[in-house]
């Protein structure tokens, strides 16, 4: 699905991804951990074309094709999904109808005939209900004056709408309390399936009491420093950073 | 946030090829001699075949307009107009013997509307929309005429109605924009060629959108539209106007005078959509449009509403008012106004309260792209007779690029202390974390900045009638394309 080597990318003159290498299989999900500044979120950014970082150095296959050269839309067209940790505003654009315009454009991009405003309706009824969405918040402007809450199950909507190869949720559990945290890993789980992966990236181990995933690696100074099974995850909850990446 | 580099080129990349009604039609036609003089006044009324009355009035008008100066507050950058430079009088030569159906009318000239997609043959018309159609100087087909009549409703061009409702013309012509008002008003008055005239009886609801599509064919012409709409007590309508002009590198000149009565519980809704040719890329060409827009709420409990959709035009120096007499009377503007590249727009409205209880909205939205310069000017002025007056005003401007200006004059005089009156205003750089937050969603740039746009001009737009709501959004849309990186 994805495979990642020696990627460095840096912002400015300031280097923040030195040699990052990462191989996710269809079917996988893998955490990502890490203290601030050691490039987590560079590293999601960087994958999904955002255009202040430059990459130096290094390669990124997804699905058997140059990742690096494609530009933002043709990456998310072709499976590529980033939930984002400050999902945007849009004054003005009602959510359901940004997703309609999502779903549409991936489609179009796919050459698969447009989801006409029934068809859509419903895939939005049952994908809402599963996620404890109710119908007024889709007729909200996009993010305007939503809760951290609402903006995250949000961005599991639009996941589980845009049914990605590939997400990548950053710190996706940052501002949620304990029952939006569990309707949203709930939300990934229902997402999870055999063809499709995950890249989860978070601080805290709590996330992924919720998502189990398949590998953890450990993020520190722009390198990968550990890569381990779920217990490297519950190792460094209990040890902390500083100690693990030295290690 | 600041734009990319990638953002300003592209801006610069975007040129006047985008122009889709850019074509020029080969439509063989009769022209005033160049110049303005009396004679070309003469001309014009003889063309019309106008009476007596009319060509006194249109003389008076031009002797004033050679004693008033050209008005001088915008904020608009372009050289002196040599009024000398243009024809005044320019119509198609197939209709000097006037077609007497639209089977008869030119197919050249068909096939122009049918490009621009205004079909005006009857049975294709869109259902619900009567349309006049005006090209150049004169009005070429006017649709639904026949049904509207038999409510009593009057739709034809302006010079028709000189011909055949004398009385109206004679008591409402000029009565809201005094030929002495400025230069354009009076320039406007003395050659104005055709138009729109609407009459909606007593007690009459409008029910279908009445339209007025506007084109500018030929080359080096002036286009003075004058349109008159008069809504008797108790009654409704609706009217939009749209515009479209061929790519030419000189400037066209384009300076409309638009009344608007309405009386007693009378409501008229005016809508405009117009995307006259903008000028290329350098800022070559395009079309200067001076428009004077004008309603009076002359009744009480009577309502305009002013809704315009401006992306075209060189140069667009207009401001849509509202006089409210009547108490209780209500004006509202809502507008959008998009320029790119090097053009230029002052807008905005006035709202003049003289009754008691008038309210008046003023909702804004101003979007700079390129080198462009967009001004909102507005005036809010409450008589002392106004008691219980109230204004809400609200003044969003949106930038793209680093080179382009928006500018928000707002004038406020009140003379009632009872009034209320609010003003915001906000300006804002389109975002970058938006534009990449909808292009990972798999959005096109073009497609994102389309969507948040949209979303900014919203208030405005849900204002259009449904029919013209959905195009608007679209242009609005093509007029930025390639804007963003």
């Amino acid at each position: 699905m994805l495979n990642i080597n020696n990627l460095k990318a840096s912002i400015g003159d300031k280097d923040i991804l030195k040699g990052v290498s990462l191989s996710i299989n269809k079917g996988e999900v893998h955490a990502l951990m890490g203290p601030n500044g050691s490039g987590k979120s560079t590293l999601a950014y960087v994958l999904s074309g955002k255009d202040k970082y430059e990459v130096n150095e290094g390669t990124v296959d997804f699905k058997g094709k140059n990742l690096l050269n494609m530009n933002v839309e043709e990456r998310a067209n072709n499976g590529l999904f980033l939930a984002f940790q400050y999902p945007m505003e849009i004054p003005g654009v009602q959510t359901s109808f940004f997703l309609r315009t999502a779903i549409n454009a991936k489609r179009k991009f796919n050459n698969l005939p447009e989801l006409d405003a029934l068809e859509f309706a419903k895939l939005l009824k049952l994908k809402a209900q599963e996620l404890n969405i109710n119908s007024d918040m889709l007729k909200r402007d996009l993010n305007v004056d939503y809760s951290g809450g609402e903006k995250k199950k949000q961005e599991i909507l639009q996941l589980s709408m845009l049914n990605p190869d590939l997400a990548i949720l950053d710190e996706t559990d940052s501002g949620l309390d304990i029952d939006a945290l569990r309707i949203v890993s709930e939300g990934v789980n229902k997402a999870r399936n055999k063809e499709n992966s995950f890249l989860v990236i978070t601080h805290y181990q709590r996330l992924l009491n919720y998502i189990k995933p398949d590998f953890v690696h450990i993020i520190a100074d722009g390198k990968i420093v550990k890569s381990g099974d779920y217990s490297l995850a519950l190792e460094l909850e209990d040890q902390g950073y500083e100690k693990m990446a030295k290690a | 946030m600041v734009a990319s580099e990638q953002t300003i080129k592209q801006v610069n990349k975007l040129g006047s090829s985008d122009y889709k009604y850019g074509f020029s039609s080969d439509i063989e036609s009769i022209q005033a001699p160049k110049g303005l003089n009396e004679e070309v006044v003469r001309f014009i009324s003889k063309q019309k075949n106008e009476p007596e009355w009319m060509l006194e009035w249109r003389l008076k008008a031009f002797s004033v307009f050679n004693k008033l100066k050209k008005p001088d507050w915008a904020k608009l950058n372009f050289p002196e107009i040599d009024f000398q430079d243009y024809y005044y009088y320019s119509a198609p030569k197939s209709m000097k013997d006037k077609p007497k159906s639209l089977d008869e009318i030119d197919p050249e000239i068909l096939k122009t509307y049918e490009k621009l997609g205004i079909p005006i043959q009857e049975q294709k018309i869109l259902s619900g929309v009567a349309v006049d159609v005006v090209l150049d100087s004169v009005s070429i087909a006017t649709t639904y005429k026949k049904q509207l009549s038999e409510l009593g409703i009057i739709f034809c061009p302006i010079s028709e109605a000189i011909q055949e409702h004398p009385d109206l013309i004679k008591k409402y012509l000029g009565s809201v924009i005094p030929v002495s008002d400025h230069s354009f008003a009076a320039l406007n008055s003395a050659v104005f060629t055709d138009g729109s005239f609407v009459y909606i009886p007593e007690n009459v609801r409008c029910p279908v959108e009445l339209s007025t599509y506007f084109r500018i064919n030929a080359i080096n012409t002036g286009q003075f539209e004058r349109t008159l709409i008069i809504a008797n007590k108790n009654s409704y309508v609706s009217y939009l106007e749209g515009c479209t002009a061929p790519m030419r590198d000189e400037n066209q000149l384009h300076a409309a005078n638009v009344e608007l009565i309405a009386l007693d519980n009378a409501e008229i809704k005016y809508s405009t959509v117009q995307n006259w040719y903008p000028g290329d890329k350098e800022g070559k060409g395009g079309i200067y449009n001076f428009v004077t827009k004008r309603g009076a709420c002359r009744g009480v409990n009577s309502k305009i509403s002013w809704t315009q959709v401006e992306t075209g035009s060189a140069i667009t120096w207009k401001y849509p008012s509202c006089i409210l007499q009547g108490d209780n009377s209500k004006g509202e503007f809502y507008s959008v106004a998009i320029t790119n590249n090097f053009q230029q727009a002052d807008t905005g409205t006035k709202m003049i309260h003289i009754g008691k209880n008038t309210s008046s909205k003023i909702i804004s939205k101003g979007i700079s792209a390129g080198n462009a310069s967009n001004t909102y000017r507005g005036l809010v002025k409450i008589q002392p007779s106004a008691t219980n007056a109230r204004n809400f005003t609200q003044c969003d401007s949106l930038l793209i690029g680093n080179e382009c200006g928006a500018h928000t004059v707002p004038y406020i005089e009140s003379s009632n202390s009872g009034a209320q009156v609010e003003h915001e205003a906000t300006t804002s750089k389109i975002n970058e974390d938006q534009l990449f937050y909808c292009q990972q969603r798999g959005l096109s740039n073009d497609e994102a900045i389309g969507l948040i746009v949209n979303g900014f001009c919203k208030e405005v737009l849900q204002h259009l009638p449904m029919e013209f709501a959905v195009e608007a959004q679209k242009l609005v849309s093509i007029n930025l394309e390639g804007s963003v990186g």
